[in-house]
């Protein structure tokens, strides 16, 4: 049986020689978690069962410093590792790889030329090629006044999602629904999704977007944004059918252990791996 | 929790110094020779078949079965005459695949033919590709590379598996329908799950490998 994957996320700052995790806040207010490879190491030996490294700064100049980052980490962690931030082109993609990583995540550069899509999927096949999709929801009180978009229904009333560029600096006001499906048509592997309503939130998941987006593609979705307790994995492993969950600080402070929301989970008669 | 994926002592991996990782250009070698070189293996890189001399071979791999194939191709000499001479062989996902007669993927190209049957589309009503941690059925206890092996998870990404047609399947996983998960003849062992991406549990099959 599949198991229900936990992945955390390093949130990378390399403006440092060997990369520092951060966990913004806010904008302003940056904490320091750590290093990269050792952060890794520790979740991996806590039962992680994937690792996302995310360049926050998405800077050209500072590729070099990610590629050292992942060389180091994929020398003692033997789980699949993507790579994400400011992957532009086939040749950024390559120098990931060749560093050790086994995806790579594209956002900004798949918005501004869908093509890239398709050429890191022939490339690197599709099992590498991860589009990350951060996600905001777009009230509107009637359907008609959002046009050629797919409007759903939420708890809070009806909205649409738009797609935001440059780590949800800018909006591009295209629809994240009909996105996923172009991407998952472009032969992308997978889906990392984030919400951004509830990322930094803590405060649980947007469920109505991960299944807006998991029931309407075939590709495995990666639920994020908003965790804040194991608990909130569990309710996205139960409301939704995404096959797995990502979260960020509730790891990076020690305030949850990979392990302790495995052992959740799995108390709960959800499959984890275990051992 | 088990102790799988201990490091060998110097010894052991002094034994082991000839180990050479094939690199036909499909995916990310570098994994593979990451979790050989934690084992305390000393493996060598063969970019073309001159280079190939070892004890023991690795044809890992990640992609489509054409393109395998095509840049197996030159290697194919040293294959047969490695195993001729009883070096132990594994293949990686794309590795075993090839190890059979041929793909649906890309019905006109042939593979290895080591082992008969052929590999086809994973016929499931669950989403493919298939990607993630699946639990492991050992089916031949005897096969070497599960040796010290509890049933356990291994990290599969494949949307194509190996129907053998001679009685070699090693160990199985499910996936809405059975899944081939590791094949073993004679010294040709093939994994379609990545061990190198497998945590500790795949430290320890390619451990028991180093140790054939």
């Amino acid at each position: 049986m599949l198991c229900h994957r936990i992945i955390p996320c390093l949130d990378c700052d390399l403006a440092f020689p060997e990369g520092r995790v951060v966990k913004g806040i806010e904008f302003k207010q940056i904490k320091y978690a750590g290093l990269p490879w050792q952060l890794a190491e520790k979740y991996y030996e806590d039962g992680a069962d994937e690792m996302v490294f995310l360049d926050i700064t998405a800077s050209h100049e500072k590729r070099e410093t990610m590629a050292r980052v992942i060389e180091k980490t994929s020398e003692n962690v033997f789980v699949p590792l993507t790579v994400g931030g400011g992957i532009r082109n086939i040749k950024d993609a390559r120098r990931v790889f060749n560093a050790g990583a086994d995806k790579i995540s594209i956002n900004t550069a798949a918005i501004r030329n869908p093509t890239i899509v398709s050429k890191l999927a022939r490339y690197f096949g599709s099992q590498a090629c991860v589009v990350a999709i951060d996600a905001k929801r777009r009230y509107v009180t009637d359907p008609r006044e959002a046009q050629n978009k797919v409007v759903v229904e939420t708890a809070e009333g009806l909205c649409w999602f738009e797609c935001s560029i440059y780590g949800g600096r800018k909006f591009t006001g295209s629809d994240a629904i009909k996105w996923a499906l172009e991407v998952e048509e472009r032969g992308a592997g997978e889906i990392l999704l984030t919400s951004m309503d509830k990322d930094g939130t803590k405060d649980g998941y947007d469920i109505f977007l991960t299944n807006a987006i998991n029931e309407r593609v075939s590709i495995p979705v990666i639920a994020s944004g908003g965790c804040g307790t194991p608990q909130h994995i569990h309710e996205v492993f139960q409301k939704t059918q995404v096959s797995a969950a990502l979260a960020a600080s509730i790891f990076h402070y020690e305030t949850y252990s990979i392990k302790e929301v495995k052992e959740l989970l799995a108390k709960k008669g959800l499959a984890v791996r275990s051992g | 929790m088990k102790n799988y994926g201990r490091r060998l002592t110097r010894r052991e991996g002094r034994v082991t110094i000839k180990i050479t990782i094939l690199n036909y250009k499909m995916g990310n070698i570098k994994s593979v020779y990451n979790a050989l070189k934690h084992l305390g293996a000393k493996p060598v890189i063969a970019n073309t078949p001159s280079e190939v001399k070892a004890r023991k071979l690795i044809i890992p791999g990640v992609g489509a079965f054409g393109e395998g194939m095509n840049n197996l191709k030159s290697f194919i000499p040293k294959i047969s005459e490695a195993l001729a001479s009883n070096v132990p062989l594994l293949g990686i996902c794309l590795g075993l695949q090839m190890f059979f007669e041929g793909s649906e993927e890309f019905p006109a190209i042939e593979g290895l033919g080591l082992i008969k049957g052929k590999v086809v589309k994973i016929r499931t009503k669950l989403r493919l590709p298939h990607i993630g941690w699946n639990s492991l059925e050992i089916r031949k206890e005897a096969c070497p590379l599960f040796k010290g092996v509890d049933d356990g998870y291994a990290y599969f990404v494949h949307s194509y598996h190996a129907l053998p047609e001679e009685n070699v399947i090693a160990a199985t996983t499910s996936y809405g329908c059975e899944i081939t998960a590791s094949v073993w003849k004679k010294n040709v062992f093939g994994t379609q799950f990545h061990l190198e991406k497998s945590g500790a549990l795949g430290l320890q099959i390619l451990k028991n490998f180093l140790e054939l």
